[in-house]
């Protein structure tokens, strides 16, 4: 088997108040792999997140990405590799204008002029926000922001896409384009989610984070239906929607 | 959207005044304000020399003269200290208007009022013909250390986020029955400014962590204003 794009092993970490967040986590995600990171408020998974491009450190175990440890000396390049979209666009959109911002990312790696400007636009053009070069990001729609903070991260050409909550606070016509963005890209996703009916339209994978440990890893589909697992985990489906009825998806490619 | 287009003091256009380049303004505002402030309170023509001069640029950025008026409002608790002066100042005292009035408080009181005045004018029509990104563009070229000018950035950037959270905050005490302008409730009021401060704060946080993942490493890309203006050019080329 290749090497995976997301290898961690054992992950540990206790908050310095000591609240323990993560009980020797073990997730593997390989290339190309769209993967839901479901749990339960309070379950680790922001916690989880911060570890995969080292701004918080493992207290034990270790994550490496594409075979690259997560330690400091690496820092640089991993977090290249690893883009992260935040929940809140508002935190991550902080330039006077759109451009500038999704200049930050590769202008902090040493990209300057035309090749710069080229990188930004193209990013921009794949989440359809080209034409917004220009504008200050906050007088953007809530959704087009979301847009530009997964541009700010494409950007930087990352091995991984890790999106917090991609879904949360969007209408339902901005929740749809932002997951036909997503299906458009040829990147290894990893995302983070309470809304289910998102992750089982968009990752064939889930992986369920309960307590600071992984409590299950398979196919959305299949977790989704468990209603037993479902329970146990502090997981719910919208009310009226049942995957079974949905036509042709038992078929889903795993 | 909550949050307010634009800013609150730039008024937008495109006269000489608008297009001069921000340092020049900064310098010359500098400069202005030290003139003003030095010369004796005593001389009146010139004073009035200053106040024309102001008028005479205002009226060349095109700039509407009730936009700033309207704008110097801001001056007014500074003014009403400034009215007191005459009344509590010792020394000989004079009649006006039948009050009797200190003669030295007189002279201060006008001193502070014409150049309170003047510096608010000069200030309020820099910031109407100058986008506050420029201001930092020009405090960058006139070498003002990086760490600040990134700070009064941030500050712009999310002034209309923090300001729209406060309304909110407001808007969900209104609801709940308290009215955050009458005193009675001032204690509620000084805890929801506690808890926006907090919220702030966190919110720093959680901007630096996505800065550090971005790979911030203390300095924002020098380039990224040129970027953005040798960008607008090749835009044209790009759609």
């Amino acid at each position: 088997m290749t090497v995976p794009v997301l290898d961690v092993r054992g992950l540990a970490h206790a908050y310095p108040d000591g609240n323990q967040a993560l009980f020797g986590v073990d997730l593997h995600v390989h290339e190309g792999e769209r993967v839901a990171l479901l749990g339960p408020n309070g379950a680790g998974k922001t916690t989880l997140v911060l570890h995969l491009n080292g701004i918080l450190t493992a207290g034990a175990g270790t994550v490496a990405v594409s075979g690259m440890p997560v330690e400091k000396a690496n820092l640089k390049e991993i977090r290249r590799r690893v883009g992260i979209v935040f929940q809140d666009p508002d935190d991550q959109l902080f330039m006077a204008t759109v451009r500038q911002d999704v200049a930050f990312g590769p202008a902090n790696q040493g990209l300057r002029g035309e090749e710069l400007d080229a990188r930004v636009m193209a990013a921009l053009d794949q989440v359809g926000m080209g034409e917004y070069a220009d504008r200050p990001p906050h007088h953007l729609s809530f959704g087009q922001r979301r847009r530009v903070a997964v541009a700010t991260v494409l950007v930087m050409e990352p091995e991984i896409l890790v999106l917090d909550e991609p879904s949360s606070n969007l209408d339902p016509a901005s929740r749809r384009e932002l997951a036909d963005i997503l299906r458009s890209l040829d990147v290894t996703v990893l995302m983070v989610t309470h809304d289910l009916p998102y992750a089982l339209e968009l990752c064939p994978r889930s992986v369920v984070l309960h307590d600071g440990q992984v409590v299950a890893d398979g196919r959305t589909y299949d977790l989704l239906t468990d209603p037993e697992l479902m329970r146990r985990h502090r997981l719910e489906l919208p009310f009226g929607f049942d995957p079974a009825t949905i036509p042709g998806i038992g078929n889903l490619p795993a | 959207m909550g949050a307010g287009h634009g800013h609150r003091l730039h008024y937008h256009g495109h006269s000489v005044l608008h297009r001069a380049p921000a340092h020049l303004k900064l310098v010359t505002l500098v400069t202005f304000m030290l003139v003003v402030v030095s010369t004796p309170r005593g001389w009146f023509p010139v004073f009035a020399g200053y106040l024309l001069l102001l008028l005479g640029l205002v009226a060349l950025s095109r700039v509407p003269f009730g936009y700033i008026g309207k704008r110097m409002l801001v001056e007014t608790p500074f003014l009403l200290f400034a009215v007191l002066v005459p009344f509590i100042a010792a020394g000989p005292r004079v009649v006006v208007l039948g009050l009797s009035v200190s003669e030295p408080g007189l002279l201060a009181a006008w001193g502070l009022v014409a150049k309170g005045s003047l510096g608010v004018l000069a200030s309020l029509t820099m910031a109407a013909t100058t986008d506050p990104q420029d201001v930092l563009t020009g405090l960058r070229r006139l070498r003002m250390p990086d760490l600040i000018v990134q700070i009064m950035g941030f500050m712009l950037r999310y002034l209309d986020v923090v300001s729209a959270e406060m309304g909110r905050m407001m808007t969900a005490m209104r609801s709940r029955g308290c009215d955050p302008r009458s005193p009675r409730h001032w204690p509620v009021l000084a805890r929801s400014l506690g808890a926006l401060f907090i919220r702030s704060y966190e919110r720093g946080e959680r901007v630096h962590l996505a800065m550090l993942a971005r790979g911030y490493d203390g300095t924002l890309p020098a380039s990224s204003p040129r970027v953005a203006s040798g960008a607008r050019v090749g835009q044209g080329a790009h759609r």
